[in-house]
């Protein structure tokens, strides 16, 4: 019986099982440990135990650390999209709809993912790697021996700050890329000139699609928040956990907004 | 304002750190908790702060306040002294909004008076040497006037003197508050200055209780080998490889 089971553990088949299995509960774990933190940031939104010193210094984080990198991300993709859709729509006689489709493109979508995946890089990496570090050096468990909540001073905060500030964020690049996109437009094709890109914008502006645009942005800034702070608090050992932590919330963060981003794209466009 | 454990039991991956262990702690005492790295000695500490809980056993604190000193001072980094120290006064729920501005400042600078410092409240935790650290992760640890005083190794990483004077301040916060303290250490002056009674721990067992001068008479083959820092002796070299 013995033989039999140390014959099974050499085989390829129990080595690529074990594998994934061992992904897929730490898969769950993660999830789980997620979900409970959202409750505990949420008992403590309602409650309004809020710190507001905290928020204030989160949110100014957010928005004002991550604006030039998230700025531009979105203007340079917007400059990119618009060099290349411009002469091809010219010459098929849709000039008049140059500005429809880079707004439409950049509100639906291009300025909301493009932020997100700027913040992640920028703010989420960030947290996660400062929990992470507090984690390792026993700060997280000082505050908890001091009778103070790390889910109240630390979480709620900065998801707090993300679901106010990534709006503001998005508005801010979107703008500026419809802006860039205008520009190349006029460098890049003759005949396209302000003010027939700018009609052409205004057609492609729906107050629905901002409404999705901003709701969907307050939720990307909230989640990444939420799950880099959450990655980070689960640190463990020294420098490498840090830096495994923080890889975590980078991937996590990245699939959460492209699933989020599908949920909206479906409700509210399928 | 005493401590009593009884029974404590708490496993790691299927390992058991601690093995039924009961101990008391008497008011206003010094219990020292000595043993090898990895013997279970720190798991104590954050059993008895509620950082970890138990698999079974009990434990009865009566009511008060606990409060730890971290080894490494666990101070935060992103916030200064008077900030580090005044935390829980000013985040903690049942202290929130009871101290203006000014007495905060006041009792921040009796806090740090106490342990042989002032005019540091603007500096943040890297401005400062390891024993400055140390003695901050003091005040910060009596300033909410806690019943009970865990120390995990205060002495780790200090040279004798700064180390000396770590001790001082543990004898000293003792006589002034009547704490009731738990330190767990490695170091011989730290035991022998600082302990009223010393239990050691190996492989998940107490294996020695007594006075500091009952560990020093050798007449135990775990503290004989642990004061002679020797490898020959009863604690095999596979538990000691952490």
């Amino acid at each position: 019986m013995a033989n039999f089971e140390y014959y099974l553990k050499q085989t390829l088949t129990y080595q690529i099982a074990e594998i994934l299995l061992g992904h897929l509960k730490e898969f769950f774990e993660t999830f789980g440990n997620i979900a409970y933190r959202f409750c505990q940031v949420m008992k403590y939104l309602i409650s309004l135990q809020i710190n507001r010193r905290q928020v204030l210094e989160q949110a100014s984080r957010f928005a004002v650390d991550s604006l030039p990198i998230t700025l531009s991300i979105v203007s340079m993709t917007a400059i990119i999209l618009s060099m290349q859709i411009s002469p091809e729509m010219v010459k098929q006689g849709g000039k008049d709809y140059i500005g429809l489709l880079v707004a439409l493109t950049m509100i639906r979508e291009v300025g909301v993912i493009m932020s997100g995946f700027a913040i992640i890089s920028m703010i989420g990496s960030s947290q996660a790697s400062e929990l992470a570090t507090m984690r390792v050096t026993d700060q997280i468990d000082a505050m908890q021996v001091l009778k103070v909540s790390p889910f109240q001073y630390l979480f709620l905060p900065r998801v707090l700050a993300g679901f106010i500030m990534m709006p503001f964020v998005v508005v801010l690049s979107s703008t500026l890329g419809i802006l860039a996109g205008g520009l190349t437009a006029m460098m890049a094709a003759k005949d396209v000139t302000w003010l027939c890109y700018f009609t052409s914008v205004r057609q492609g502006l729906y107050i629905r699609d901002i409404n999705i645009m901003l709701l969907k942005s307050a939720c990307f800034g909230g989640a990444i928040s939420l799950i880099s702070s959450s990655c980070g608090y689960d640190a463990k050992g020294g420098a490498k956990g840090v830096g495994i932590a923080t890889t975590k919330a980078v991937v996590w963060s990245f699939v959460a907004i492209v699933i989020i981003d599908g949920i909206f794209a479906v409700s509210f466009y399928f | 304002m005493s401590i009593k454990v009884q029974n404590l039991t708490k496993e790691f991956d299927g390992r058991k750190v601690l093995d039924n262990i009961s101990f008391s702690v008497e008011q206003g005492e010094i219990l020292s908790i000595v043993g090898f790295s990895g013997s279970g000695k720190s798991t104590i500490l954050k059993l008895l702060c509620g950082l970890l809980h138990p698999d079974s056993g009990v434990i009865d604190i009566e009511s008060g306040d606990v409060a730890m000193v971290f080894q490494y001072s666990a101070l935060f980094d992103s916030l200064n002294v008077f900030d580090n120290i005044s935390f829980a006064l000013q985040e903690r729920k049942e202290f929130k909004g009871k101290y203006t501005k000014e007495q905060l400042k006041q009792i921040v600078a009796k806090s740090l008076n106490t342990v042989g410092l002032s005019g540091i409240e603007d500096k943040f935790p890297h401005e400062l040497s390891g024993g400055m650290q140390k003695r901050v992760s003091l005040a910060r640890a009596i300033v909410t006037q806690p019943q009970f005083i865990l120390y995990d190794e205060p002495t780790a990483g200090l040279d004798p003197v700064a180390s000396t004077v770590i001790e001082d301040y543990i004898l000293r916060l003792r006589d002034e508050t009547k704490a009731t303290s738990i330190v767990v250490t490695h170091q011989m002056s730290t035991i022998t200055r600082c302990s009223d009674r010393v239990i050691m721990l190996y492989d998940g067992h107490i294996v020695f209780r007594g006075t500091p001068k009952d560990l020093l008479k050798q007449d135990n083959p775990y503290t004989k080998q642990f004061v002679s820092a020797s490898i020959e002796g009863p604690m095999k070299i596979a538990a000691l490889d952490f």
